[in-house]
C-alpha cells in the first residue's frame, strides 16, 4: 500500500453500453498536491471523478483512494468529498441550513462553529441566512465547496469549481485549496480553465476520448511542448520586429487573432530561442516592457494533444 | 496492497464506507420536504380547511345531501369527516400523494442533487427507504390533518350528536367517533397504493411531469372504473375500492368483508409498488447525465407486474368470493331498503314524539322492482321502484310507501319519497339539533355486494 499516494488507478476501465468512457486510464495523486484534470468534452473527466467520488465503479483495472482498495459503487472510504456536475444544494433551505442538514446527516457532531468556519473560509458569511433559490453559479459553486470541507475531506474531489464565479471569488476557492493541501489534505480539480489549473495545480492529467495522454507536472509539459507564441512588447516595436527577423529559431507571427497593437509583437519560438531574442533586445537598448505566452504552456499543449482526438462525444 | 475492482466487498468495507444510518438520513429526507412552500401550505390547508369547511356547511340550510352522510351535517359532528372522506378519496388524496410521494425522486433529478446526496449517504438502499418514510410521514400528517380538523369543525359547529348509519339504525356519539376513526384507518390502505404508485412513478419517470401526475391518474381510473358495470370480483380486486368499502362500517352488523377484501388489495398493490420502484431505483445508472427515466425498463418492471396483479387479485377474489355480476340484485335491494325504513321510522317517530315502535314490531317489507319489472331484476340504475310495507301494533292496516332508488354500481342508492307525503314527503321535523326534514323523505343506502352480511 503506497501512503504517498491519495488515489492510485491502474488500468481503469469503464463503459457504457457501447460507449467506452475510460480505457486503461492510470491516475497518480500524490498527496497534499492539488491535481488538475484537464480534457475536451467527452474525455471521461466526470466519469472518471464520478469513480473517485464512489458513484460508479470501473469495469476493470485497479483503484486505490487513501490507500483502501474500491471494491464497489459507493464504497469510497472515509475522508472523500466534492462534488461533479455542479454543487447538490437545496434551494428551499438557506446557505448555513444546507450545511447544517448535511452536517447532521453526516453525524458531524458540534457543526455550529464547523458550518460557520466553512462558510467563512469561501466568503459566505454575510449570506449565510439567505436561501440557496437566489444564489448566483459563483455562489452556489462556493457553498458546494463550503458542504465539502465540512466533512473536513483527506481528498476533495470537484468539477469546475471555478465555474461562475468572479475573480475575487475564483482567488478565494484558490485560497482554500491551496491551504487545504498545505494542510495535508489532496485536491481532484477538473477544469476548463487553464489559467485556474496553472494557477492552483503541481500535476496535470489529461485525457482526451478516455485515454490519458499527459499525466505529471505541469513544469515538464511545458518543457515537452513545442513552439509558444508570445506577445513581446518593447520601448522599440520596428528594432524588435527587425532583431527578431533576423534572428534563427524565431518567426514573427503576424496572422494573430489577438488585439492589434502597434506596440506589440508576437513571435513564435521555442524558449531557448526566446531567452536569445530577450537577450539581443535588451543588448540593442531595446526596454522589454512586457513577455507572456499568447497561449499559456498548459493550454497549448491541451490544444496540440487532444485537437486530433477532438469530435469524440463521449 | 490492491485487489481488483470486480472483487467483492470486504467485511468492512460498509463500515470503512461510512454509510449514514437510515434514521439520519429519513430526518434529513423530513428536512427537504418541510423546507418546502408547498408542503407547508399542503400541511397548513389540511388542518385548517375541512374544520372551516365542516363548520361552514353544517350550518347551512342547503347540504351537500348529493354527498354520503352530507344531509345529516347538521345533525351530528360525525358526518362532516365522512363527507370529507367521500371528497379525499375521490380528489384530495390522489392530489396529496401526487404532491408528496410522486415528486419525492424527482425532485432530486430537478434540482441535479442525487450525485451530492449519494456521496453524502452512499447508499441508495437507504435512500430509497429514508425517502420512502418521509414522504409517507408527511402523507399521514397531511390524512391526520383531514380527519381531525373535519371533526373539530363538526364538533364545534354541531356537537357530539348520535350518527345515522347507512341502514338508517342510530349510532351512539361515542360508537360513530369509533367507526368514522376507524373509516380514515381502512382508507389508508388506497392512500398508501397512492403514495406507492407515486413513488415508482417518480422514480420510473424522473423529471418528467407524467410522474407526478400518475397517482390522480390511477385513481381517475379506478374511480371511472367503479362507475362502471363491472362484475364484482373486478370491482373488489381494483385498489380503490376501499375508498367506498368504509361504507360498510356505518351499517350494523358491519359490511366487513368488501372492506376487507379492498384493504388486503390495496396493500398488496401498496407493497408491490413500491418494490418495483425499489428495483428500478437500486438499478438505476446516477451517472448517466442524460438520465431522464427509466423509460422501457418502466413499462416492464414497473407496469407489467401491476396488470399481473390485477389479474391475478381479480381471479383470487373471484374463486374466494360467492357473488357474481354485478352483485346488486333484488333481494338484497328489497332487504337494504326494508331494513333502513325501519330504522329510520322509529327515528321519525321519535321526532315526531308518537309512541315508540320496535323494528321488530314494524316487520318492515319491501317490493322492490328494477324498470316496471321488465328485463332482468338486478344491477345500478336509477329505475328501481320500492313499495315498502310495514305495521303498527294494533293498527290491522298495513301502512305503504314508495320509493325511487337510484343505485349506483358501487351499491350506494338514495331512496326518493314518492308518497304518501305524510309518511315520506317533504316535511319539517323538530330535533334537538333544529329544524330538520323529514328523515322518511330522501335517504342513502347500500347493497352490499357480497354475500357475507345477513341483514339486522
Amino acid at each position: 500500500m503506497d501512503t504517498l499516494h491519495a488515489v492510485r488507478a491502474r488500468g481503469i476501465t469503464k463503459c457504457f453500453g457501447d460507449v467506452v468512457a475510460l480505457d486503461g486510464v492510470d491516475l497518480d495523486v500524490t498527496q497534499g498536491q492539488i491535481h488538475g484534470l484537464v480534457g475536451p468534452n467527452g474525455a471521461g473527466k466526470t466519469t472518471l471523478l464520478g469513480l473517485l467520488l464512489g458513484l460508479a465503479v470501473a469495469d476493470s483495472g485497479r483503484l486505490e483512494i487513501l490507500g483502501a482498495p474500491v471494491g464497489r459503487a459507493f464504497d469510497a472510504p472515509e475522508g472523500v468529498a466534492g462534488f461533479v456536475d455542479g454543487p447538490g444544494l437545496y434551494p428551499s433551505l438557506t446557505a448555513r441550513q444546507n450545511l447544517a442538514a448535511l452536517a447532521r446527516l453526516r453525524g458531524l457532531g458540534a457543526y455550529t462553529a464547523a458550518i460557520d468556519e466553512a462558510l467563512d473560509q469561501v466568503g459566505l458569511t454575510a449570506v449565510a441566512d439567505d436561501k440557496a433559490r437566489g444564489f448566483s453559479l459563483g455562489m452556489r459553486q462556493r457553498l458546494g465547496l463550503a458542504a465539502a470541507l465540512l466533512t473536513k475531506p483527506r481528498l476533495l474531489v470537484l468539477d469546475e469549481p471555478s465555474n461562475g464565479l468572479d475573480p475575487a471569488g475564483k482567488r478565494h476557492v484558490h485560497g482554500v485549496l491551496n491551504r487545504l493541501a498545505a494542510d495535508g489534505a489532496s485536491v481532484v480539480v477538473s477544469s476548463h480553465r487553464m489559467d485556474d489549473l496553472e494557477a492552483m495545480c503541481s500535476e496535470v492529467t489529461i485525457l482526451a476520448t478516455g485515454r490519458v495522454v499527459f499525466s505529471g507536472p505541469i513544469g515538464k509539459l511545458a518543457a515537452e511542448n513545442r513552439e509558444l507564441d508570445y506577445r513581446v512588447r518593447t520601448s522599440d516595436p520596428g528594432a524588435a520586429r527587425r532583431l527578431a527577423d533576423g534572428m534563427a529559431g524565431i518567426r514573427v507571427v503576424d496572422d494573430t487573432p489577438i488585439r492589434q497593437d502597434p506596440e506589440l509583437l508576437v513571435v513564435r519560438a521555442l524558449v531557448p530561442a526566446l531567452d536569445e531574442l530577450v537577450a539581443g533586445l535588451v543588448k540593442s537598448g531595446v526596454a522589454v516592457r512586457e513577455l507572456a505566452p499568447v497561449v499559456s504552456p498548459l493550454e497549448a499543449a491541451f490544444l496540440a494533444l487532444t485537437e486530433p482526438s477532438q469530435g469524440a462525444d463521449r | 496492497m490492491t485487489t481488483t475492482v470486480a472483487d467483492g466487498v470486504t467485511d468492512d468495507s460498509v463500515a470503512r464506507s461510512g454509510r449514514v444510518p437510515v434514521s439520519r438520513s429519513y430526518r434529513f429526507e423530513l428536512v427537504k420536504l418541510v423546507s418546502q412552500w408547498r408542503i407547508r401550505l399542503l400541511v397548513l390547508a389540511c388542518w385548517i380547511a375541512p374544520a372551516l369547511f365542516v363548520a361552514g356547511v353544517s350550518r347551512q340550510s342547503t347540504l351537500p345531501s348529493d354527498t354520503l352522510f352530507g344531509r345529516w351535517m347538521h345533525a351530528t359532528a360525525w358526518a362532516g369527516p365522512l363527507v370529507m372522506l367521500g371528497f379525499a378519496g375521490t380528489w384530495a388524496l390522489p392530489l396529496l400523494t401526487s404532491l408528496v410521494a410522486g415528486d419525492v425522486f424527482a425532485a432530486e433529478d430537478r434540482l441535479g442533487t442525487w450525485r451530492h446526496l449519494l456521496v453524502a449517504v452512499r447508499s441508495p438502499r437507504r435512500i430509497f427507504v429514508a425517502k420512502s418514510l418521509a414522504s409517507l410521514t408527511v402523507i399521514l400528517l397531511l390524512v391526520a390533518g383531514l380527519a381531525c380538523s373535519s371533526a373539530v369543525g363538526g364538533l364545534v359547529a354541531v356537537g357530539n350528536q348520535p350518527l345515522v348509519g347507512l341502514d338508517g339504525h342510530l349510532l351512539a356519539p361515542g360508537d360513530a367517533a369509533v367507526r368514522v376513526l376507524l373509516a380514515w384507518v381502512a382508507a389508508l390502505a388506497p392512500t398508501l397504493a397512492l403514495a406507492a404508485i407515486g413513488l415508482l412513478g417518480s422514480v420510473a419517470l424522473g423529471r418528467s411531469p407524467m410522474g407526478l401526475l400518475l397517482p390522480p391518474l390511477v385513481a381517475l381510473g379506478m374511480q371511472v372504473a367503479q362507475m362502471l358495470p363491472l362484475p364484482v370480483a373486478v370491482r373488489l380486486a381494483l385498489p380503490g375500492y376501499a375508498f367506498i368499502s368504509w361504507n360498510g362500517l356505518f351499517t350494523s352488523p358491519a359490511q366487513l368483508g368488501p372492506l376487507l377484501i379492498g384493504i388486503a388489495v390495496s396493500l398488496v398493490w401498496a407493497v408491490l409498488a413500491t418494490a418495483l420502484a425499489y428495483l428500478l431505483f437500486v438499478r438505476r445508472d446516477f451517472t448517466n447525465l442524460a438520465y431522464d427515466g427509466s423509460g422501457r425498463r418502466a413499462i416492464t418492471i414497473g407496469l407489467l407486474p401491476l396488470a399481473g396483479l390485477t389479474v391475478l387479485a381479480v381471479a383470487a377474489v373471484a374463486v374466494a368470493t360467492p357473488s357474481t355480476g354485478s352483485g346488486i340484485n333484488q333481494d338484497k335491494v328489497q332487504r337494504s331498503v326494508a331494513t333502513a325504513f325501519a330504522h329510520l321510522y322509529r327515528l321519525q317517530t321519535r321526532q315526531l314524539h308518537r309512541p315508540a315502535v320496535t323494528e321488530a314490531q314494524l316487520r318492515a317489507t319491501a317490493a322492490c322492482t328494477k324498470s316496471d319489472g321488465q328485463g332482468a331484476q338486478e344491477g345500478a340504475g336509477n329505475d328501481w321502484r320500492c313499495v315498502v310495507t310495514w305495521h303498527l301494533p294494533g293498527v290491522a292496516v298495513a301502512g305503504t310507501a314508495v320509493y325511487q332508488l337510484d343505485i349506483g354500481s358501487d351499491g350506494r342508492f338514495v331512496a326518493d319519497g314518492d308518497g304518501p307525503k305524510e309518511v315520506n314527503g317533504y316535511f319539517l321535523v323538530r330535533t334537538s339539533t333544529g329544524d330538520a326534514p323529514n328523515p322518511l323523505w330522501q335517504f342513502d343506502g347500500n347493497v352490499e355486494l357480497l354475500d357475507t352480511t345477513s341483514k339486522g
